[in-house]
């Protein structure tokens, strides 16, 4: 069973709900403080949703530049496994850990519903319990999740196959190529902007998320 | 050490869409001035800083611009200083 640590940063407020899905598939997860350099020996880092920072400035850009960002750097580098929900994929997009950056919303506002998403590609420690065109239905709750990328560098996203989980039927911000997750070139990094943690149990309305924690008790 | 102002605009880069300046231009024109082309809306950031020379400063903003406060995917930046 794989260690995971799920890491907080003032402003974070998913934390608790993916510590609730991790336990709830059998794991026990350890919370990791932004001011800490320890990683305290995990094998997959969670970056989970909320607002770290009050998300000043842009959202993501301070969390970036916390203490426990460099280990996590570090950690990727290595081949560590990391993933960022939602604020989680905003803070790897602005680490440099994911290519691209996130917009305000082509709606100008918080999104906060149910979507559809397609699995594009599986190759990926998180997705590889899903199929391709496996279509999932989890939560969005954010106001700047518009994935932005140079034509230059979506070529090369899509040469790699980093984008791993694309909008279904609609896309609700305003995302380049319908994009909700992509994976770094390597595959041991991934960002999401919808939410598997709160689509773990049939009464949250979906139970699609549940085989992203599950492939981490393998 | 001097004093310097400088003032630090940001706006998404060129051919980015953005929705709240097509609102306020949108806006704009219902009030009557449909003169208006386009509107953007940055952000402006007032910092005052210490320093010897105007080019040292701007430097050191220009540095502090391109690794945190702008983002280089989406954002250009313009530096102003004031002394």
């Amino acid at each position: 069973m794989m260690r995971v640590g799920v890491v907080v940063f003032p402003g974070t407020n998913c934390d608790m709900d993916t510590y609730h899905a991790l336990r709830l598939v059998g794991h026990d997860p350890v919370y990791l403080w932004h001011k800490e350099h320890d990683l305290k020996n995990v094998d997959v880092v969670i970056l989970p949703g909320g607002f770290s920072y009050g998300d000043y400035l842009r959202a993501g850009a301070i969390a970036r530049f916390s203490p426990i960002m460099n280990e996590i750097i570090d950690f990727a580098k290595k081949g560590g496994y990391v993933l960022g929900i939602c604020n989680g994929f905003q803070i790897l997009l602005e680490a440099g850990l994911l290519p691209g950056a996130m917009l305000p919303n082509i709606t100008n506002s918080f999104i906060c519903k149910e979507v559809f998403l397609e699995v594009i590609n599986n190759n990926t420690l998180f997705l590889k319990n899903y199929k391709v065109g496996e279509i999932l239905k989890m939560p969005i709750a954010h106001k700047e999740g518009r994935y932005y990328i140079s034509k230059r560098e979506l070529e090369e996203l899509k040469e790699n196959n980093q984008i791993v989980l694309k909008y279904y039927g609609e896309n609700p911000n305003g995302s380049l190529e319908n994009i909700a997750g992509i994976i770094n070139k390597k595959g041991n990094v991934m960002g999401l902007m919808p939410h598997p943690e709160r689509a773990v149990e049939e009464i949250l309305g979906s139970t699609s998320g549940l085989n992203l924690f599950l492939t981490l008790l393998e | 050490m001097k004093k310097w102002t400088v003032i630090l605009e940001i706006f998404l880069k060129e051919g980015i869409f953005d929705p709240q300046g097509k609102t306020v231009k949108d806006a704009l024109h219902n009030l009557g001035f449909k003169e208006v082309e386009e509107v953007r809306i940055g952000k402006v950031l007032k910092i005052d800083i210490l320093g010897e020379n105007k080019e040292e400063i701007i430097s050191k903003v220009k540095k502090m611009s391109e690794i945190f406060l702008a983002n280089p995917v989406t954002e250009d930046f313009v530096i102003r200083v004031e002394e």
